[in-house]
This record gives C-alpha cells, sequence and structure tokens, in this order.
C-alpha cells in the first residue's frame, strides 16, 4: 500500500460516489419535479465524495502522519529491558537499524537475536497497520456512500454544504501561505536566539566592525559580528536605487497613463515589464561588466574616484530593474483615477499637466506609495546584482563611490562553503535574515497604514 | 431679466434647414445681450456624426433647459461650448460657436481661458481628493485670481456662499471634500465653478445622482444663480427644465427641434415629436 496505490484508490472512490450521488440525485429530481428539488444532481454527487473519499483521505493522512510513531512505540516495547537504550537519540538509531533490517537493507554488523525479533515485530505491525487502515478506510467510505444514498432526497440541501466545503477548502489554502511564512519566522527565530546566546544583540545590532572569522579558525571571536555597515550599504544602495527608479519610473506611468496613445502603450508597457523578467544575475554583469566601467569612466572625467564596483553601481543597476515595478502598478493606478476627476480640472482651466500634479497624482497617491514601498522592499531583499556589483566591502560609509556590502550579500557569505551550523559565524546569517524580514515587514505595514489612511480621506 | 423667446421657429429636423433659419434671424431681435451663439454645429465622433447642425443663441442671464431623450445629442452639445469635446479622442466639431461674439474654436483661443469664463458641473459630483477649502480654491489658483490668502478666503467663503454652502461648511473647511453628502459635493462643485468667475456656467444633468431634497436645493440655486451667470442645463427631468428654466430646448436623434419659451413648449409645443416626448409617449 503505497501512496501512488492509495491516490489511484481514492480517485477511483470519488469518481463512483460522484457517479452514485448523480444517480441518485436525479432519481430524486425526477420523482419530485426539478422546481421541487433543491439542489441539481451534481451537487449531490459532489456532496457524495466529500462524504466517502474524504474522511478516508482523511484516515490516510493521519495514518502518514502517527503510524510510524505508533509502530515504534509498540516495537520498542517487545525490545527487552536490558538492551533497551534510555536515550531517545539511541533508540532512533536502534528504529533505524531494526527498519534496515526489517526491510532487508542489511546493517553493519551481526543482528543480534533481539534485534531479529523486533525487525520481525517491526514487520508484523507494519503490515497489520496498513490492513487495518485499508479496511478502516473502506469501512468509512462504504459508510460515507451509504449514507449518502440513503439521506438524499429532494430537499436535501447539498448546494449549500458543496458551497460551504469550497469555503472551508477555500480557507485551507489560504492558510498555506500564512502558516508558511509562520514557519519561516519561527525557524530563524530559534537559530537567532542561539546567534544572541554566543553574541550580544547590543554587540549585533549596534557594533560597527562586520569581520566575523571563519569557524575554521576555532577563535570564538566575540567581536566583528556588527551589522551596522551592512545595514548601511543595504540602505545607501536601496537608496541610490529608489533615487533612479522613482522618477523614472513615475514618469514613465505618468507618459503611458495619460500622454501616450493606445497603440505606443500597448507597445511600450510590455517592453518595460520585460525588465521585470531578466534573472537577476544577468543584471549583476551588465552592472559588473558594463555600468560599473561606465560609471568609473564618467566619474574619472569629472575628476571624481568612482571605482568600478560601488554602491552606486549596484544601486543604479538596481533602480533600472525595479522601474517596472513602480512604473507599471503606477500606470495602472493612475489609469484607474476617474475621468470625471480630470474633466472636474479640464473644466475649470486647468491645463494637461496641472491637471496631473494637482488632481490626478494626489487621488493616485496611496497607490503609488504602495507601489513604491513593494519597490522598496524588493530592493532591499535584492541579492545577486549586490554580491556582483557592490564591491564586497563591509565598511560602514555614506560615500557611494565605494564598495560596500549588504545584509543579503553577507548571508550568502556566511552560509556558502563548509560550515558548521553550531557556530556563530552561521547562525549570524539566521540573525540578518530575521532583521531583513523584519524591515522589510515594517515598510509594508507601513504601506499599508498609509494606503488606509488616504483610502479613507480620497474615496 | 427678459424671458422672450428669441428663436420660436419651427424647424425640420434637417441641420441645413435650421441654420437657414437661424440665420436668416438676426441676433438683435433677441432680447437682451447674446452671450452664447451656435450656428450650423456638427460634432462627429470618429466617423459617426452626433449632432447634426444645431443652431440657436442664447441671452445673458437665462437659464435654458436642454431636455431629449438619451443619445439625442444634448449633452454633447452642452459640452462643445466650453471645448470639452476636444478630450474626448476622435471627436471633431464644426460649424461656429461664439461667445460674446468670439469665435471659440478659433486658433487663436485660449481654451484655458474659455473654459474660466465657461465653468462647468458634471452630471456626477466629481470633488477632487482634496479639503473643502482647496477644492474651492483650486480653480482660483490656477488662474491668479487673489494675490494673497486673505483674498483667497474671500474667493472660497463668497463662492461658498453663492453656492448656499457656506453655512453648512465654515467650521470644517479642512476636511475632505469626498467627505460631504452628494448634494453637497454638488453644490461644491457649483462653487468651485463659480471661484474663477465665469460668465456662463454649463450644467450636465447636475441632478441626476441626487435625492430630491438635495435637487431642490440645487434647484434653488440655479434660480439664484441666474441673476449673475448665464446658465444652460442638461437635465432628463421635465418637470425640473419646467420649474428651473426660461427657455426649453428640445433635442431629438441629433436635431435641435424645438426651442421656446418654457411655458410654452411644455403647454402648447409647435412640433409633433416635442409634444410626443412632453406627454411621454416615447423617449
Amino acid at each position: 500500500m503505497n501512496n501512488f496505490t492509495v491516490a489511484i484508490a481514492l480517485l477511483v472512490l470519488a469518481a463512483l460516489a460522484y457517479q452514485m450521488g448523480l444517480v441518485r440525485g436525479r432519481g430524486v429530481a425526477s420523482l419530485a419535479g426539478p422546481r421541487a428539488t433543491h439542489s441539481r444532481p451534481g451537487y449531490h454527487g459532489a456532496l457524495a465524495i466529500l462524504r466517502a473519499a474524504l474522511p478516508a483521505f482523511a484516515i490516510y493522512v493521519l495514518w502518514v502522519i502517527f503510524g510510524n510513531q505508533i509502530v515504534h512505540t509498540l516495537v520498542l516495547g517487545t525490545i527487552p529491558i536490558e538492551f533497551l537504550p534510555q536515550d531517545a537519540m539511541q533508540q532512533k538509531v536502534l528504529l533505524q537499524r531494526l527498519a534496515n533490517i526489517a526491510t532487508g537493507f542489511g546493517v553493519l554488523g551481526e543482528a543480534q537475536p533481539y534485534e531479529m525479533a523486533a525487525a520481525d515485530a517491526m514487520r508484523h505491525y507494519q503490515g497489520l497497520g496498513q490492513v487495518l487502515v485499508a479496511a478502516l478506510m473502506a469501512t468509512v467510505a462504504a459508510l460515507g456512500l451509504f449514507w449518502s444514498w440513503r439521506t438524499t432526497t429532494a430537499e436535501t440541501r447539498a448546494r449549500n454544504k458543496v458551497e460551504r466545503a469550497i469555503n472551508i477548502a477555500l480557507i485551507f489554502c489560504s492558510a498555506v501561505a500564512i502558516l508558511t511564512t509562520v514557519g519561516i519566522v519561527m525557524s530563524m527565530l530559534g537559530e537567532s536566539l542561539r546567534f544572541f546566546q554566543m553574541i550580544s544583540p547590543s554587540d549585533f545590532f549596534f557594533g560597527t566592525v562586520w569581520n566575523p572569522r571563519f569557524a575554521t579558525t576555532g577563535a570564538e571571536g566575540q567581536s566583528g559580528f556588527g551589522m551596522l555597515p551592512l545595514m548601511g550599504g543595504t540602505l545607501l544602495i536601496s537608496f541610490i536605487a529608489m533615487l533612479v527608479a522613482i522618477p523614472v519610473g513615475l514618469m514613465t506611468a505618468i507618459y503611458m497613463a495619460e500622454y501616450a496613445s493606445n497603440r505606443v502603450r500597448s507597445l511600450v508597457k510590455p517592453v518595460v515589464e520585460v525588465l521585470a523578467g531578466i534573472p537577476t544575475i544577468v543584471y549583476g554583469f551588465f552592472a559588473l561588466v558594463t555600468v560599473g566601467p561606465l560609471l568609473s569612466a564618467l566619474g574619472a572625467g569629472i575628476g571624481l574616484d568612482i571605482r568600478a564596483t560601488s554602491a552606486l553601481t549596484a544601486g543604479v543597476v538596481m533602480g533600472i530593474m525595479i522601474i517596472p515595478f513602480i512604473s507599471s502598478l503606477s500606470d495602472d493606478i493612475i489609469t484607474q483615477v476617474p475621468k470625471t476627476m480630470r474633466d472636474g480640472s479640464l473644466a475649470l482651466g486647468g491645463t494637461k499637466s496641472e491637471t496631473i500634479v494637482k488632481v490626478v497624482l494626489p487621488a493616485a497617491l496611496p497607490g503609488i506609495v504602495g507601489a513604491i514601498l513593494l519597490a522598496l522592499s524588493r530592493a532591499i531583499g535584492e541579492t545577486m546584482i549586490v554580491v556582483l556589483a557592490a564591491g564586497n566591502s563591509p565598511v560602514l560609509t555614506a560615500n557611494p563611490f565605494e564598495a560596500v556590502s549588504t545584509v543579503t550579500v553577507s548571508i550568502v557569505n556566511q552560509l556558502t562553503g563548509d560550515q558548521d551550523f553550531a557556530s556563530a559565524q552561521s547562525l549570524v546569517a539566521f540573525a540578518l535574515g530575521l532583521t531583513l524580514f523584519v524591515m522589510t515587514l515594517i515598510l509594508n505595514v507601513i504601506a499599508l497604514v498609509i494606503v488606509r489612511k488616504y483610502r479613507e480621506q480620497y474615496e | 431679466m427678459s424671458m422672450t423667446q428669441t428663436l420660436n421657429i419651427p424647424m425640420s429636423t434637417s441641420g441645413s434647414t435650421v441654420k437657414t433659419h437661424i440665420n436668416k434671424q438676426p441676433a438683435a431681435q433677441a432680447q437682451g445681450e447674446v452671450k452664447l451663439s451656435a450656428s450650423d454645429v456638427r460634432v462627429f465622433y470618429g466617423q459617426s456624426e452626433a449632432l447634426h447642425g444645431v443652431s440657436l443663441d442664447i441671452v445673458k442671464n437665462e437659464v435654458v433647459a436642454f431636455i431629449g431623450p438619451s443619445g439625442c445629442g444634448k449633452s454633447t452639445f452642452l459640452r462643445s461650448f466650453n471645448r470639452m469635446n476636444d478630450t474626448v479622442a476622435g471627436a471633431r466639431v464644426t460649424g461656429k460657436i461664439t461667445v460674446d461674439g468670439r469665435d471659440i474654436y478659433d486658433p487663436s483661443v485660449d481654451v484655458v481661458l474659455l473654459r474660466a469664463q465657461v465653468g462647468m458641473v458634471f452630471q456626477k459630483p466629481n470633488p477632487f481628493p482634496k479639503s473643502i477649502y482647496d477644492n474651492v480654491a483650486y480653480g482660483a489658483k490656477l488662474h491668479g485670481l487673489a494675490s494673497s490668502k486673505s483674498e483667497m478666503d474671500e474667493i472660497v467663503e463668497s463662492s461658498l456662499r453663492r453656492a448656499g454652502l457656506w453655512e453648512e461648511v465654515k467650521d470644517r473647511l479642512e476636511a475632505p471634500g469626498t467627505g460631504l453628502s452628494g448634494g453637497q459635493q454638488q453644490r461644491l462643485c457649483i462653487a468651485r465653478a463659480v471661484a474663477v468667475s465665469p460668465d456662463v456656467i454649463l450644467m450636465d444633468e447636475p441632478c441626476s445622482a441626487l435625492d430630491p431634497i438635495a435637487t431642490g436645493i440645487i434647484e434653488e440655486l440655479i434660480t439664484e444663480l441666474k441673476k449673475n451667470y448665464t446658465i444652460v442645463i442638461v437635465t432628463h427631468n421635465m418637470q425640473q427644465a419646467a420649474r428651473v428654466s426660461d427657455r426649453t430646448a428640445f433635442f431629438h436623434l441629433g436635431d435641435l427641434i424645438e426651442i421656446g419659451e418654457t411655458a410654452q413648449i411644455f403647454t402648447n409645443p409647435t412640433q409633433k415629436r416635442t409634444e410626443d416626448y412632453i406627454t411621454g409617449r416615447y423617449g
């Protein structure tokens, strides 16, 4: 009884249940007449699936989750007390060894007689469990079918029940995303707490030196875990990126929404959106090979010392990358500003640009702010461009012409290569990740608050 | 003010005939000064002609109502008086429209100044997403009508008073205009139009989104505003036309069928189609 056969069996069962429900539904409908029948036959079919296949499936899921544990407990019970290890870890090892014997996989060393006996018990319980579960599933499915068949009448509110099941399924699906977020936070939180047991939070959050030695050098340096240089680099690069992306993106949006003819718009918009689809690693070497040297040469021309890999290079290229985020979203929002609003301004003698600046943009502002904050969290979390183009030099500087490093780059550095996941050098990555996550979370909350505030005022 | 009808002449539905009739009527015949004049105005949307050569005169300080079934071209005609049709892609206006004797489709006319002179109130109240004060001050700021804050305050107050809204909002001028009720919003839009001191106010079904009480207030306001402005109002509501207007023009399928003194149009129309429409036989 593997997963595949169970899936096939459940599908067959579902098809069977649907057919039975359908037939039964048609039966009661033909007796009572369509007007007096509450639900269409299809709903009776769907309800039969819910009553027969769903409980069977639930039993199987429970077995998958808890079955092994039950078998293991039973097996451990058969082992003579003198051979039973007290340590949970050793019990796990023993169980793995027994499972290997049971499946004939082979083990190191000679299997002890008590081990052979326990392995037999394991095989026995597993087989028994599977038979029991299969029998239980079949019984439940049969009962469900029978129940469905017997209780179906013209008045059965199958439609409402199916609708409710759909509702629950939708809630379940949305919960997946939320639970994943919670899971990510939990895993990061756990590792971060372990990190903060080794390094004090004040050293981490307010330290100005980022120089974590590798775990292999052995020295558990208490210094060198200050994240301020990284945070500074991240903010500097994001700032430069927004400096590029906000004006260009907003102007693009205004042009597309207000000035461009439909033909130009239908041509330009997809082309701009292509920018968003380019892999960031490609932007990375575009920055490294083309933009960096170009900026460096330009700087030399006007007497500025700009490094080829600098905050400026990474920021400019990142800005280009997020232009479509701002332009495309803002364009949609500006287009949604009602025409009556524009007419009102034009009828008072406003010119087109006055109308846009004084009426259309303020009306679209909440959406635009949302778009900008979305782009900003994208910029803060961006990694690849910065790895290649920012120079990876964790110094605390406000000079955009210098090489910097960011939070994301340092996470990459700390987690690539052979790592001991118990060392502060690796665990710091989780603390950094958590910090980053909290930052983007705060940005999103701010975006929400702004949007809500303006929505109350404007609508 | 004179309520004398200027153009109560039987007209055929053909635009060219109307034109001949109108052109034979010297403007001097109208009692009072002609404010707006249209002759043989045709409006095209792309290839289709929405208005088939309409001619009429509107004198100063009168209220003229445009009535007719949906799609008859009355709103289109109204919007050509302040060139709002310019904002519609593919719209084209031919013929001649003058305001104070000046051809407004002449290339030398600046549409910004024209719209300052000919204000407009729309079907749905469309206050800007700004405070009440800023809504009223918007046009005045655009045209630089106030040189100081106190002057602007005066403009805002007098405009709101003229729109009959001052008493209701004087304590919350900084509240958003969109927070007012529908009828108040529409009066805010009227105040906004009044603030740029126009001569003419065009109203495109100003009460169609309002309840009867708000409608009544706006109608009283129109009668009040007549002292200072020339008003052209498009309405679907015939009782409203009868209540507020001095003269009424009936449009049908892009033609001006009949224009005359309101009382005469509603009691003794010269055209069969006008009578049919007014008595509810179609439209």
